[in-house]
C-alpha cells in the first residue's frame, strides 16, 4: 500500500469507489447519487407545474399525474434530501470530532449501496409497468386498491433503502459516542455534529415503525395478508399511524442537519462564536424529543376524537418554542458580527425568513379546527414546501458551496453561486407563496387539473413561472460544478479563511487517514482557538506520530445490496401466477445476500497499517489521496 | 497503539476495598435473584388462585417491568460506569414505544 499518488484509469476509479470504505469517498457517492435523484425529482416537479400551468391542460393524463406526484415526493424525501444530508454528515462529521473514520466503515459502505439499489429499484418502476400512484404517504386503502406493481416497487424499494438509512444512523451514533478525539466533550462538539447525532437518534427510533408498516403492506399486497384490509377485519388507520410515527420524525431528520449546516455558516461568516451554543444544543434535543409526540397532527381529520386532537395540537405548538430559540440564537450570532456575504451566508440569511414563514403556517395547522379547513388543500402544499425547500434545500445548496472545497479541493465560483441563489430564491417564493392563497381559495392538493371557471388560472400560471426560475438556478449550479471541476484550482486547508472547527485544520480534501496524529481539543471551535493563539499547525496533538491501522476496501457491501435488489424482483412477481421464474429469482437473490454475509463472517479481514515512514513522506508534501 | 505496558500493583487497602465491593455485589445478586423468584411466584399464584383477568394482566405486566429493570441493573451491569449513553438510548426507545402503544390503544382500539 503506497500513499504516493498515481494517475488511475477510469475503470480503476470506478472499482475504487465500488469497494471503498472511506467515509469521504462514500460521502461523494451519496452526494452524486443524491444529486442525481434530486434532478429526477426536479424533472418530475417541472412536469407537475407544466400540467398545472393552465386550466384543463391535457399535457399529462390523470393516472400518469398521480404517478408523478407520488414519485416526486418519495424521490425528494427519501432519495434526494436525506442522502445529500448523509453525504455532508459522512464527509464532515468525523473530521469535526477528530476521528479517522466512522465507527463501522464496512457498514457505512453497505448503508450507501442499500440506499442506492433501493432508489434504483423504486425508479425502475417507470420502465416496468408503472410507478406507484397512491401519493408519497401511500395510504393503505388507496394503495391496496392500486393495480399493477407500482405500490410494490414503493414498498420493496423503500424497505431496502430504509435499511441503508438505519445502518447509517446507527453508525453515526456509535461514531459520535465513541470516537471523539481527546478533549472533545459533548458540549464542545460543533453544532453540525450535534444535529447529526440527534438526527441519527431519530433515524434509529423512527425507521423501525416505517419498516413494520412497509412489511405489513408488502404482506398485504404480495402474500395475501389482511393487516389493512377493512373488509377482512384489518384496520386501514394503522398504516397512517405507523407512517406518521415515522413520518414526523423524518421531517426533523431532514431539518436538524440543515439547522446544523446553517449554525456552522452563521458562526464562520459572522466571525463570532455561536450565540447561545448551549441553548442551541438543548433546543436540538428538545425538537428531536417532541418530534415523537406530534405525529397525529397529520391525521386531525381522520376522526380521532376531540381529546386526541387537542393533545396532539398542543404538543405540536410546543415545538415552536425550541425552534424559536434557535432562530433568535442565529439572529444574535449575526448581530454585531464581522459579516461577509459569501454564497453560503446569503443562503443562511435567506433561510431565516423563509423557514419562519413555513413554521408559522405550521403552527396555524396545529390548530385542529383550522386544520379541518386547510387539510388536503394547496395551503398544505405551500407549507411543507416552505419548510422543506426553504429549510432543507437551501441548507443543501448552502452546504454544497460551504463544503465543496473540503470534499473536492476546489472552490465553486462565488459569482455563479450568487446567480444560482437569486434565481432559486425568487423562483421558490414565486412558486410557493401564491399556493397559500390557492389553498385558501379552495384548490385541493393532488388534483391533476382544474376548470377555467374556478378562478385558479392566474395563480397557477405564476406558480409555474416560479418553478422555471428554480430550474434555471439549479442548471446554473450544475454549470458551476462542471466549470469548477475543469478549472481544478486547488485550495488550502481553510479556503474560507474563517473556519472554526477541526475539519478546516487539515488539507482539502483530507488525506485518506484524516489526521496523521489525533488532535487534542481544548474548547469549542478548536481550530479557531489554535489560530488565535498563533499555532501554525492549526492543532495540537494528543499522541506521537505512529503507525495507523486502516480497514481494507471491500466489494461485499455492493454484492449484498445487489442480492437484495435481485431478491426484490422475485418477491415482486411472486404471486403473479404467470411468472414461475419469480421464486427462483427470489431464492437466487437471497443466496447472494446470505452467501456474501457468510463470506464476510468467516473470512478475517484485519486491515492494513500505514507506517510512520509513509506518514512522514506524506507530511513532506507528497500527495495524499491514498492507494 | 501499544504504548508502554502499565503494571499496577495493588496496595492492601485497595485489595480490601475490591474484596468488599465484590462481596457487596454478590449480596446484591443474591437478593435480586430472591426477589425475582418471589415476583414470579406471585404471578403464578395469582393465575392459580383464579383472580379476575382484568386484575391479573396489569399486575403481571407491572411485575414483568420490574423484572426487566432488575435484570438490566443487577445482572447486566447497567449501573456500572460508562453505561450512561446506553441507558439513555434504551429509555428513549422505551419512551417512544410506550407513547406509540398508548396512543394506538387509546385512539385506535378503545
Amino acid at each position: 500500500m503506497s500513499s504516493i499518488a498515481q494517475k488511475k484509469g477510469f475503470g480503476a476509479t470506478i472499482w475504487d469507489f465500488m469497494t471503498t470504505v472511506d467515509h469521504k469517498k462514500i460521502a461523494i457517492l451519496y452526494l452524486i447519487s443524491g444529486g442525481f435523484f434530486f434532478l429526477v425529482g426536479g424533472v418530475e416537479a417541472m412536469l407537475i407545474r407544466i400540467q398545472l400551468a393552465k386550466a384543463g391542460n391535457d399535457f399529462l393524463s390523470a393516472g400518469l399525474y398521480n404517478e408523478i406526484i407520488t414519485m416526486h415526493g418519495t424521490t425528494m424525501i427519501f432519495l434526494a434530501s436525506m442522502p445529500i444530508l448523509l453525504a455532508f454528515m459522512n464527509a464532515i462529521m468525523p473530521l469535526q470530532i477528530g476521528a479517522r473514520d466512522v465507527a463501522f466503515p464496512f457498514l457505512n459502505s453497505l448503508g450507501f449501496w442499500l440506499f442506492f439499489f433501493g432508489g434504483i429499484f423504486l425508479n425502475l418502476s417507470w420502465f416496468m409497468g408503472g410507478a406507484p400512484d397512491a401519493g408519497w404517504t401511500n395510504y393503505a386503502s388507496l394503495a391496496l386498491a392500486s393495480e399493477g406493481h407500482g405500490i410494490d416497487f414503493y414498498t420493496l424499494g423503500l424497505t431496502i433503502s430504509g435499511f441503508g438509512t438505519l445502518i447509517a444512523g446507527i453508525n453515526f451514533l456509535v461514531t459520535i459516542i465513541n470516537m471523539r478525539a481527546p478533549g472533545m466533550t459533548y458540549m464542545r462538539m460543533p453544532l453540525f455534529t450535534w444535529t447529526t447525532f440527534v438526527a441519527s437518534a431519530l433515524i434509529l427510533l423512527a425507521f423501525p415503525p416505517l419498516t413494520v408498516g412497509l412489511f405489513f403492506m408488502i404482506f398485504d399486497r404480495l402474500f395475501g395478508a389482511n393487516f389493512f384490509a377493512v373488509d377482512m377485519g384489518g384496520n386501514t388507520i394503522i398504516w397512517e399511524h405507523l407512517f406518521w410515527i415515522f413520518g414526523h420524525p423524518e421531517v426533523y431528520i431532514l431539518i436538524l442537519p440543515a439547522f446544523g449546516i446553517f449554525s456552522e455558516i452563521f458562526a464562520i461568516f459572522s466571525r463570532k462564536r455561536l450565540f447561545g451554543y448551549t441553548a442551541l444544543v438543548f433546543a436540538t434535543i428538545l425538537i428531536g424529543f417532541y418530534g415523537f409526540m406530534v405525529w397525529a397532527h397529520h391525521m386531525f381529520t381522520v376522526g380521532l376524537g376531540p381529546t386526541a386532537n387537542a393533545v396532539f395540537a398542543l404538543a405540536t405548538m410546543i415545538i415552536a418554542v425550541p425552534t424559536g430559540i434557535k432562530i433568535f440564537n442565529w439572529l444574535l450570532t449575526i448581530w454585531g458580527g464581522n459579516i461577509s456575504f459569501t454564497v453560503p451566508m446569503i443562503y443562511a440569511v435567506a433561510f431565516i425568513p423563509s423557514f419562519v414563514a413555513g413554521g408559522v403556517t405550521g403552527v396555524m395547522q396545529a390548530i385542529a379546527p383550522l386544520d379541518y379547513q386547510l387539510h388536503d388543500s394547496y395551503f398544505i402544499v405551500a407549507h411543507f414546501h416552505y419548510v422543506i425547500v426553504g429549510g432543507v434545500v437551501l441548507a443543501i445548496l448552502a452546504g454544497t458551496h460551504l463544503y465543496w472545497p473540503k470534499m473536492f479541493g476546489t472552490m465553486l465560483s462565488e459569482k455563479l453561486g450568487k446567480w444560482t441563489f437569486w434565481f432559486f430564491f425568487i423562483g421558490f417564493h414565486l412558486t410557493f407563496f401564491i399556493q397559500h392563497f390557492l389553498g385558501l381559495m379552495g384548490m385541493p392538493r393532488r388534483v391533476y387539473t382544474f376548470g377555467a371557471d374556478q378562478g385558479w388560472d392566474l395563480f397557477n400560471a405564476i406558480s409555474s413561472a416560479g418553478a422555471v426560475l428554480m430550474a434555471i438556478g439549479v442548471i446554473i449550479m450544475l454549470v458551476n460544478v462542471v466549470m469548477t471541476t475543469i478549472k481544478n484550482e486547488r485550495v488550502g486547508n481553510d479556503p474560507w479563511g474563517d473556519g472554526r472547527t477541526l475539519e478546516w485544520a487539515i488539507p482539502s480534501p483530507p488525506p485518506f487517514y484524516n489526521f496523521a496524529q489525533t488532535p487534542l481539543v481544548r474548547g469549542l471551535d478548536t481550530y479557531w482557538i489554535e489560530k488565535m493563539e498563533g499555532n501554525k499547525k492549526g492543532m495540537i496533538f494528543a499522541e506521537p506520530l505512529g503507525d495507523i491501522h486502516m480497514p481494507n476496501g471491500s466489494i461485499i457491501p455492493f454484492v449484498m445490496s445487489l442480492g437484495m435488489f435481485i431478491a426484490s424482483f422475485g418477491a415482486l412477481y411472486f404471486l403473479d401466477g404467470d411468472k414461475p421464474w419469480a421464486l427462483a429469482v427470489l431464492v437466487i437473490g437471497m443466496l447472494i445476500l446470505f452467501g456474501s454475509m457468510l463470506l464476510r463472517s468467516l473470512k478475517d479481514d484485519l486491515g492494513f497499517h500505514i507506517t510512520k515512514a509513509e506518514l512522514l513522506e506524506d507530511a513532506k508534501g507528497g500527495k495524499t489521496d491514498g492507494h | 497503539m501499544a504504548h508502554d505496558t502499565h503494571i499496577q500493583v495493588r496496595s492492601q487497602a485497595e485489595f480490601e476495598y475490591a474484596k468488599k465491593k465484590r462481596a457487596d455485589e454478590m449480596k446484591g445478586h443474591l437478593a435480586t435473584f430472591a426477589i425475582m423468584i418471589f415476583l414470579t411466584l406471585i404471578a403464578f399464584t395469582m393465575v392459580a388462585a383464579g383472580f379476575s383477568t382484568y386484575l391479573i394482566v396489569p399486575i403481571i405486566l407491572l411485575l414483568a417491568g420490574i423484572q426487566v429493570i432488575l435484570q438490566l441493573y443487577y445482572f447486566m451491569h447497567m449501573s456500572g460506569k460508562g453505561h450512561g449513553m446506553v441507558a439513555f438510548f434504551m429509555f428513549c426507545g422505551m419512551f417512544v414505544a410506550f407513547i406509540t402503544v398508548l396512543a394506538l390503544v387509546t385512539i385506535v382500539w378503545w
